[in-house]
């Protein structure tokens, strides 16, 4: 497929991703957008990765060049669900102690 | 047009569609289980890329246990429909302008770009493999991989230390 | 050390070191030990002066580069010392008779408290180098650092009795005047490196770049050095601070007068010789104002009757003659007066000084009179500085002004005729002074009398160098008509100085010019005996009055400049200021604080507003980035 259409796919989720966060109050919506954003990203890093193996391909048949772009996406993975653990973490704490998740609640960046 | 043009277009579609749900709808459930479809969307994705082992990890990182806890957490604090909190209207429009403008721009501004004939390999190429990618993972990241684990370790450390009462 | 060039460094340098030693110590050290080093410092460099002296003598003269001071882009100006013919002389005046100003100073000035007297010292110190640094700079930058150095101390010193509120307006004007000057002096430089690209000389003053000139050029630069030279050197139109400056101790006119600071035109003209050389016009100027200084300060100095003031008015009248000099393009003459000049006029100010410290700080000749009896050497020495600024051969005064009066009637004999006339009065007003002061009966009061007293040898020393000095002084310049080679000076100063003169005289007219003018002179001075010998008390009326008011310049001067000066800013501080500046400063203010309480609203502490607005800037960036630049 054309790098190209995958570009756009991803722009598109990221876009909606952004959106969400924008438009959304709930806290756990808010990060879940976040989640989608990184998606996004993972996708058009396997995208690329797959590109670049491609025209690597052409001059070397046993070329592993790509694979970093994919190994990439794992670290990502690793990192938002240790990130999902602590956020979902602090949500529950703040959820206990405003018995809400609304972020307009969070306005202490003010003080 | 083959298969996998089809196939492309197919899980695109089903994608956007799902994260638009997961944006729009009222009840944080259902986005949650919106944003379960858009993930294996994406792993559909993977898979027509030849990536199977993000595809797999994705559906059992993302799509199980990721997704999982947040439904665990909003059944938890009994979030539904009625308890959803609400933006006021002007503001919930600037965002969408201004996600809309980000979105407009970007796609702009990288629409003439020389990577125009470039193709991502579909149907192909092995590095995606799980043999591939865990020989590079063992040899040239080791040492990342190891301290992704101590991330864990901590992460984990933080969510109880977080999440317990005082 | 071999070269005495080597160590030429120290000669500004030892003075600075007084200064800081005297000006830090002042509240430890006794007052000899300040009197010494203030004093030593100025003799170790006289020193090292003979030494430079007699390098440059035997025809070793030099550029010593210290490091650059500038340096911006092409622009290079160098901090770096030119040791020359026309330099070196002036050290030796400098530090010479700065040198005997300050052991006279010593004694002077001992009845002040430590303190102040160290105060003085580091001033007179601080003077001596500022003047140093301003003839031994190798360019005009160097040279402006240690005008605008006189400049500071003259004013300091000037003011140094800062407790009376007219003798620091006394201050202030000498600096606001000098100013003045100093502003076109700057711009002279600027204008310089606008076209040259360099301010030192011995990269201005050669053919090559006089060549890049053109005629506008050379008669702005050389008329904005001489608006310069007029304020440090007193003439017309910014004479007015000379006569004041006496507001200070007697022996810092001295070193204003006589070493320093009014020298200062002379000399940054004569170091400029090949540029003015090429502007005629100037040239003609330059003799006009000198000429018209001459004489204006001289009919004011025939009825002042502050001792000091007659001294500062004849200063500002000598200072015109090397003018004209300048301006008939006989440098050396001008270099030849500033010497001897240097000799009499510190020997009548020390003089005057001592007549002042005998009467008790009396400075009004009429309530003086028949001093010559108690104040044996100082009349003496007196007398003879009179008959050296009268011109009567062979003392100094005779050579260096007979050799103006030449370029004068060389280039024109009407202006001839005005110095010789200038000449005259000089010896009358003089002459008056003396016969005043020192013969007849003494006026003052009872208690004057029997105070009077020769003063100490470190004040009479001084007087009696400086009195060989002026009787010997000229012989350094013997014209030629008199003995063939014997205008030494002349031929020690030739390399740097080229005269350009506009007429040869001959030979007979020569003689026949000095007789003219010593058989006159002669006249007047008996013309001033008869009217002076026994001087009575009188009021002045009609002409002579205003003779005595200075022909009323300084009100001129208030009516015309300060007045409508102070008006304008009168209506500046009530109406401009208070209105449009503060309503401008207040309006800024206000409009930050409305904006700002506008703009705290975007502050709410809403993470998602945050995002908003993050959001919104990238799209911006991003629009910047990817459609404006293309």
């Amino acid at each position: 497929m054309p790098i190209n259409y995958y570009i756009f796919l991803s722009i598109a989720l990221f876009a909606i991703g952004i959106v969400g966060v924008l438009t959304r109050r709930n806290a756990i919506i808010i990060f879940m957008c976040i989640e989608l954003m990184l998606n996004a990203v993972n996708l058009l890093l396997v995208a690329f990765s797959k590109m670049h193996h491609m025209k690597a391909l052409a001059t070397d048949a046993a070329t592993t060049v790509g694979t970093d772009g994919q190994l990439f996406v794992f670290f990502i993975m690793v990192v938002a669900a240790a990130e999902v653990t602590v956020g979902l973490a602090i949500i529950v704490m703040m959820y206990r102690n405003i018995h809400s998740v609304d972020v307009n609640f969070l306005n202490r960046l003010k003080h | 047009m083959n298969i996998t043009t089809i196939l492309f277009w197919f899980l695109s579609v089903v994608a956007l569609f799902s994260a638009l749900m997961v944006i729009t709808n009222k009840n944080p459930v259902y986005s949650v289980l919106w944003l379960i479809v858009t993930f294996f969307a994406i792993s559909g994705h993977y898979i027509l890329l030849n990536a199977q082992f993000l595809a797999i990890v994705n559906v059992i990182v993302y799509a199980g246990a990721i997704m999982v806890l947040f439904l665990f957490v909003i059944m938890l604090m009994n979030l539904n429909k009625e308890t959803e909190p609400q933006k006021n209207r002007w503001l919930r429009m600037a965002g969408a302008i201004a996600g809309g403008c980000l979105l407009l721009v970007l796609v702009a501004a990288l629409k003439d770009t020389d990577m125009k004939q470039q193709l991502a390999m579909t149907n192909g190429g092995n590095i995606g493999l799980i043999k591939n990618l865990g020989k590079e993972l063992f040899t040239t990241y080791v040492v990342p991989f190891e301290i992704s684990s101590i991330l864990f370790l901590s992460a984990m450390v933080g969510a109880v230390v977080i999440g317990k009462k005082e | 050390m071999q070269n005495a060039l080597q160590i030429v460094y120290l000669i500004p340098l030892l003075p600075l070191i007084g200064f800081l030693i005297n000006g830090l110590g002042r509240k430890h050290l006794s007052k000899s030990v300040i009197g010494v080093i203030g004093s030593g410092v100025v003799l170790a460099s006289f020193a090292i002066s003979i030494w430079v002296f007699l390098q440059v003598k035997g025809g070793n003269t030099h550029e010593v580069h210290y490091f650059d001071f500038i340096s911006v882009g092409d622009l290079k100006i160098p901090f770096a010392f030119k040791i020359d013919q026309l330099s070196s002389l002036f050290l030796l005046i400098i530090t010479g008779v700065g040198f005997l100003i300050h052991v006279y100073s010593t004694s002077y000035m001992h009845e002040e408290k430590t303190e102040h007297f160290g105060r003085y010292f580091a001033y007179l110190n601080l003077f001596i180098f500022s003047m140093l640094l301003l003839v031994m700079g190798a360019n005009f930058v160097i040279m402006f650092i240690g005008w605008e150095g006189v400049g500071l101390c003259s004013y300091l010193l000037i003011g140094y009795w800062f407790k009376k509120t007219e003798y620091n307006k006394a201050a202030n004007k000498a600096f606001i005047m000098n100013r003045i000057g100093d502003l076109a002096f700057l711009i002279a430089i600027f204008w310089l490196i606008q076209k040259l690209g360099t301010v030192t000389y011995s990269e201005v003053f050669i053919a090559a770049n006089l060549a890049k000139l053109n005629a506008t050029d050379i008669s702005v630069i050389t008329l904005l050095l001489f608006v310069g030279a007029t304020g440090k050197s007193a003439q017309i139109p910014l004479y007015t601070w000379l006569p004041d400056a006496m507001a200070g101790p007697t022996p810092v006119s001295a070193l204003i007068h006589a070493a320093t600071m009014v020298t200062a035109g002379i000399y940054m003209i004569a170091r400029s010789n090949l540029l003015y050389s090429l502007a005629p016009f100037t040239m003609d100027i330059i003799a006009y104002v000198g000429l018209a200084t001459a004489l204006f300060a001289a009919t004011i100095a025939l009825k002042q009757n502050d001792i000091k003031k007659v001294l500062a008015y004849s200063t500002v009248s000598q200072l015109g003659f090397m003018f004209l000099a300048l301006g008939c393009g006989a440098y050396t003459a001008a270099v030849f007066h500033v010497m001897t000049h240097a000799f009499f006029k510190a020997l009548m100010f020390l003089g005057s000084g001592s007549v002042i410290h005998a009467m008790g700080g009396e400075q009004d000749i009429r309530n003086m009179g028949g001093l010559s009896k108690n104040l044996k050497i100082t009349f003496i020495t007196f007398l003879i500085g009179c008959i050296a600024i009268a011109g009567i051969p062979p003392f100094s005064g005779f050579f260096s002004k007979d050799a103006i009066l030449l370029s004068a009637f060389a280039k024109n004999p009407v202006l001839y005729g005005i110095a010789l006339f200038t000449a005259l009065l000089t010896a009358f007003y003089m002459f008056r002074l003396l016969f005043i002061t020192f013969t007849g009966k003494f006026r003052g009061t009872h208690e004057q009398q029997h105070h009077l007293h020769e003063s100490p040898a470190p004040m009479t020393i001084p007087l009696v160098i400086l009195a060989v000095l002026s009787i010997i002084g000229g012989f350094v310049g013997i014209p030629e008509v008199f003995m063939h080679g014997g205008d030494k000076l002349g031929e020690f100063l030739s390399p740097v100085i080229t005269n350009h003169s506009e007429g040869h005289v001959s030979h007979s007219t020569e003689y026949m010019l000095m007789g003219l003018s010593t058989v006159l002179v002669l006249g007047m001075i008996a013309f001033a005996w008869f009217k002076f010998k026994n001087y009575q008390r009188t009021e002045e009326k009609g002409f002579g009055k205003v003779l005595e008011n200075k022909w009323y310049v300084d009100e001129l001067y208030d009516k015309v400049i300060v007045n409508p000066l102070h008006k304008l800013g009168g209506f500046f501080n009530s109406i401009f200021e208070s209105k449009v500046v503060d309503g401008i400063v207040n309006g800024v203010g206000r409009a930050v604080s409305y904006t700002s309480s506008k703009f705290r609203l975007l502050q709410s502490g809403q993470v998602a507003n945050y995002i908003l607005l993050m959001v919104g800037s990238m799209v911006l960036i991003f629009v910047l980035q990817f459609f404006l630049k293309r």
